[in-house]
């Protein structure tokens, strides 16, 4: 064997900004110790977050505040840092990088992240001192210190960067003029009548416009210094100083110099490669990729996954382009705009505009998918709307309500409390881990978050129920700015792996994969045996996909599906018997009286879902406890059905139309035991009184005189949603097979931990109607495989041998005397 | 001086998963066993709510806790970051398939760290104002 230690290999980055950084993170997240690494930044700070300049400028953060990776991050990871050098040469024959003061460093794979320069009109002037772009900290530092000085400035550029920077310089106590050449503000990201509402507000504020203005030249005081900014029409306004905001430029210069492809940025390949040398990266503002630069944060993040995923010789990560969305940070005006604002073409709008109360909305439909969204005054639903327009999936269902935003759908949980800016910092966000508004902020400032998944981490907020999920994205919009990266279009199932739920259950079907460690091998998994995340998605896809074929893992399952019962907070565990449809007989009552008196059992108490719950169980007494009941495992704990509530219907009640408890037990018994991508629960009312609350089921039966109707996709948990009819059907036996048919689809094409209501959302009613109502012979084929999987599988309670329940977790292990 | 008791075979422990060790006083020690047979040994204690790592789901050298999954180390006993927090562990010694503990930290490690204690949290009377 070789002994020799093989020489790390040399990773050299060019551009210390935020793409460049957060690539190397990634790195070092995935494969620590791979390379040697270099970087050399021009400018003398560490990395920094480029898009809090803006509130520096304004007055509200300092330069210490906005500091992402501090100089020690450097050195603790073991990365050479050259900051305030920039490289004046790249050697591809000799793959050797040179800064102009002579610094030279070799590579063996080259990260180019050289980010954008400014772009300055060539007007005359443009040179003088008193003329300044808005890119860095130096330029912040310089208007900062113009403000201090000087009264008069004038921003050419009503773009996003003009307006933060004017806005800044006003706070600063300068008299401002922004001057566009355009009649309206912000063109690239608002229409134009959000732009003349955000003129107005900004003019409400102070700031002066002078649009449609063309600037012909800068004129010098007897100083030397800028006097005057002089326009095509003769007319000329007093400057000391003046800011370009007129647009950035890729900057290319560089990799143009070595010889490396540039148009409108540095040609990258799809895995970020620049297509000219292999060896050569470029992520962020320099990379022009399928003809885009992208000059906003998320799309850059994303980038850098895919190049250090690359970087770390996975090679199995793919860069298809972003979505973007825009906010102006300039606090107390709240604006969004995303996708294809504008409209036109094959598009339909739908517009809301109430110019005394200073709301516009604009929401653009292709179809039946939202592709674009500008928002002004009101952008409490800015971040569900981007999540439907990236999610590309169908808002037909939701056409009417789609105006009146993500809280009109049914939410009680948070209803009425998601402005997201309007909160005060005490106030609470994340109910189930107390987490307040000010916490998050706090949080996503002074550790430079910028993702949901980083907050979560962080802060706990959103981490357990995840009801506050979209106030926690608004907070982080609303702090981060429109570029915070949230999740992007195709989520990857967890850390261990680029490919989403999708891919894993294709592969699974597709290459008839029976094991977790087949899966993981053939989807080239990044860790050796994945995570509590992974381990049970797999393992409820191998089961699903292939029933009596694929073994289950319990070590891949959660405690309580391990020990077939609840875990609770002190680990103790509660058993709850199936009592099918509800009903329950003296004996089984006198069992259950027994067996809390025998195991001195704390806690019985009836549940939500009409049954017993037997708390506080030791787990060692857990199998003799099973045994003592003698009635099956209800499942309690599984994602699997658990009850199927019920209501007296005909037998007793004088309403009844149908015999609800007898369609309850049939159900129940035609279903139990049957694991699904999540918990599933059903009810049956006898009559439209629907006494068993049916239309917040994942299935629902609702008797009446002519037979049944169905519904489906009901939720009472975390967020109510109210199911949606299906079906109307004669029979009682009609009933299980559309039932079950529904079930089977949702078993087969649901992804874990997806409830009905999402797995919905996501495929269409549509398309579950089409598989299920529409194909007649579809639907019994899906029946039949749901019985062919439930046929002979085994109660855990009751063949506990056969459920393969591991005895050896129930004892503890006694020290052998010696 | 180290004497090592003997508490099973490496057998007896499920791959990627645990058993339970009792004390004489004490909470149990929880012994893992990973996919690489390597055997690690913790108070069977999460540092953040006090849940029973036993019954956590094992990967690498990890576990998560099936209370609120926090991953916990296997190997040092320490909460990952960015949660903070480090639970006992336990010196293991594993030879010829027998896995062993050290009888003095058996006895002795966290004996005074309290299990949570069974049953449904007492319930808290309001104090009535002193008449």
């Amino acid at each position: 064997m070789d002994m020799r230690v093989k020489p790390r290999q040399k990773l050299v980055m060019v551009g210390n900004g935020m793409a460049g950084v957060r690539t190397l993170e990634e790195l070092l997240k995935i494969a620590p110790g791979l390379y040697d690494v270099t970087v050399f930044g021009a400018e003398p700070h560490p990395n920094y977050n480029r898009i809090l300049l803006s509130p520096v400028l304004a007055g509200e953060q300092t330069l210490d505040q906005i500091v992402l990776n501090p100089w020690q991050w450097y050195e603790e990871n073991g990365i050479t840092l050259h900051a305030g050098r920039k490289v004046a040469a790249i050697d591809r024959v000799r793959r050797v990088v040179r800064a102009e003061d002579g610094t030279e460093a070799a590579y063996d794979r080259l990260l180019l992240a050289t980010g954008s320069n400014a772009f300055m009109l060539p007007v005359p002037g443009h040179d003088l001192p008193g003329v300044i772009a808005y890119r860095d900290i130096a330029d912040t530092q310089a208007m900062i210190a113009a403000a201090a000085k000087y009264r008069q400035a004038v921003v050419v550029g009503g773009g996003l960067l003009g307006l933060e920077a004017a806005n800044g310089l006003q706070r600063r106590g300068m008299d401002v003029t922004v001057v566009h050449v355009l009649p309206t503000l912000m063109e690239r990201q608002l229409d134009a009548a959000a732009g003349r509402l955000l003129q107005q507000s900004l003019e409400a504020r102070g700031l002066k416009f002078l649009m449609g203005a063309q600037t012909q030249e800068l004129v010098a005081g007897d100083d030397g210094r800028v006097a005057a900014v002089k326009f095509r029409d003769g007319s000329q306004l007093d400057a000391q100083l003046v800011v370009m905001a007129v647009g950035i430029r890729p900057n290319t210069q560089l990799a143009e110099s070595a010889g490396v492809h540039c148009q409108r940025g540095i040609v990258v390949h799809d895995t970020l490669q620049t297509v000219t040398d292999a060896r050569i990266y470029a992520v962020g503002e320099c990379a022009s990729h399928r003809g885009v630069a992208y000059g906003l944060v998320a799309p850059l993040f994303e980038q850098a996954k895919v190049a250090a995923n690359h970087l770390a010789q996975f090679g199995i990560g793919r860069y298809a382009g972003s979505l973007t969305s825009t906010k102006l940070k300039v606090t107390g005006i709240d604006l969004f705009s995303a996708g294809n604002f504008s409209g036109g073409g094959n598009t339909e709008e739908i517009v809301l505009s109430d110019p005394t109360a200073g709301v516009y909305k604009k929401l653009v439909l292709q179809g039946d998918k939202l592709v674009g969204a500008c928002l002004y005054g009101d952008t409490v639903d800015g971040s569900w709307y981007f999540k439907l327009l990236r999610e590309g999936r169908s808002v037909k269902d939701l056409r009417d309500r789609l105006m009146y935003g993500e809280s009109n759908l049914g939410d009680t949980g948070h209803q009425g409390q998601n402005k997201a800016a309007s909160m005060a910092d005490a106030d609470e966000v994340c109910g189930c881990n107390g987490v307040s508004k000010g916490a998050i902020c706090k949080a996503i400032q002074d550790k430079g978050l910028f993702t949901l998944d980083e907050v979560r981490k962080h802060t706990k907020a959103s981490a357990s129920c995840g009801s506050c999920t979209g106030l926690v994205e608004q907070i982080l919009m609303f702090k981060a700015g429109g570029d915070y990266s949230a999740t992007p279009k195709k989520k990857a199932l967890c850390g261990c792996t680029d490919h989403g739920h999708q891919d894993v259950r294709d592969a699974i079907r597709q290459h008839r994969l029976l094991t977790i460690a087949a899966a993981m091998q053939f989807l080239e998994w990044r860790t050796p045996n994945g995570c509590p995340t992974c381990r049970p998605a797999i393992n409820y896809y191998l089961i699903s996909t292939w029933p009596k074929e694929a073994k289950d893992d319990p070590q891949s399952r959660a405690i309580n599906e391990r020990s077939h019962a609840n875990i609770q907070k002190d680990g103790t565990y509660s058993v709850i018997p199936r009592m099918w449809g509800g009903e329950t007989t003296a004996d089984e009552l006198r069992r259950i009286a027994d067996v809390v008196d025998k195991y001195q059992i704390p806690t019985v108490k009836v549940t939500g879902g009409q049954r017993i719950d037997l708390l506080g169980v030791k787990k060692e007494d857990l199998p003799a406890v099973w045994k003592d009941i003698g009635m099956p495992s209800g499942h309690a704990y599984a994602k699997a059905l658990r009850t199927v509530k019920t209501c007296v219907g005909s037998e007793w009640c004088r309403f009844g139309t149908q015999d609800s408890t007898q369609m309850g037990k049939d159900l129940e018994r035609a279903l139990w035991r049957m694991y699904a991508p999540h918990k599933v629960k059903i009810a049956v009312s006898g009559c439209p009184r629907n006494c068993a609350e049916s239309g917040i089921k994942d299935v629902g039966v609702i008797g009446v005189d002519s037979g049944w109707e169905l519904y489906v996709g009901g939720n009472g948990g975390i967020k109510t949603e109210v199911a949606q009819f299906f079906c109307k059907v004669k029979t009682a036996q009609e009933v299980l097979e559309h039932a079950g048919a529904f079930l089977q689809l949702y078993r087969e094409e649901g992804w874990y931990l997806e409830r009905t209501v999402h797995y919905i959302h996501r495929v269409g009613l549509d398309h579950v109607k089409k598989k299920v109502l529409d194909d007649p012979a579809n639907r019994k084929a899906l029946w039949d495989r749901l019985q062919a999987a439930l046929d002979g599988e085994p109660d855990p309670w009751f063949d506990f041998d056969r459920a393969g329940v591991d005895a050896r977790q129930f004892g503890k292990l006694e020290m052998v005397k010696a | 001086m180290t004497s090592w008791t003997r508490i099973c075979r490496v057998d007896d422990i499920p791959v990627l998963g645990s058993r339970r060790v009792a004390r004489a006083a004490g909470v149990d020690v929880a012994v893992f066993r990973n996919d690489q047979d390597q055997v690690f040994a913790l108070l069977d204690r999460c540092p953040h709510k006090g849940g029973p790592l036993s019954q956590g789901i094992v990967f690498g050298t990890s576990v998560a806790c099936p209370l609120h999954n926090w991953t916990i180390g296997l190997d040092d006993g320490c909460a990952k970051a960015p949660d903070e927090g480090c639970t006992p562990r336990f010196a293991v010694h594993v030879e010829a398939g027998e896995v062993y503990l050290d009888a003095v930290e058996l006895a002795s490690l966290s004996i005074d760290v309290q299990a949570p204690v069974a049953g449904p949290a007492r319930r808290v009377l309001p104090i009535a104002p002193a008449a």
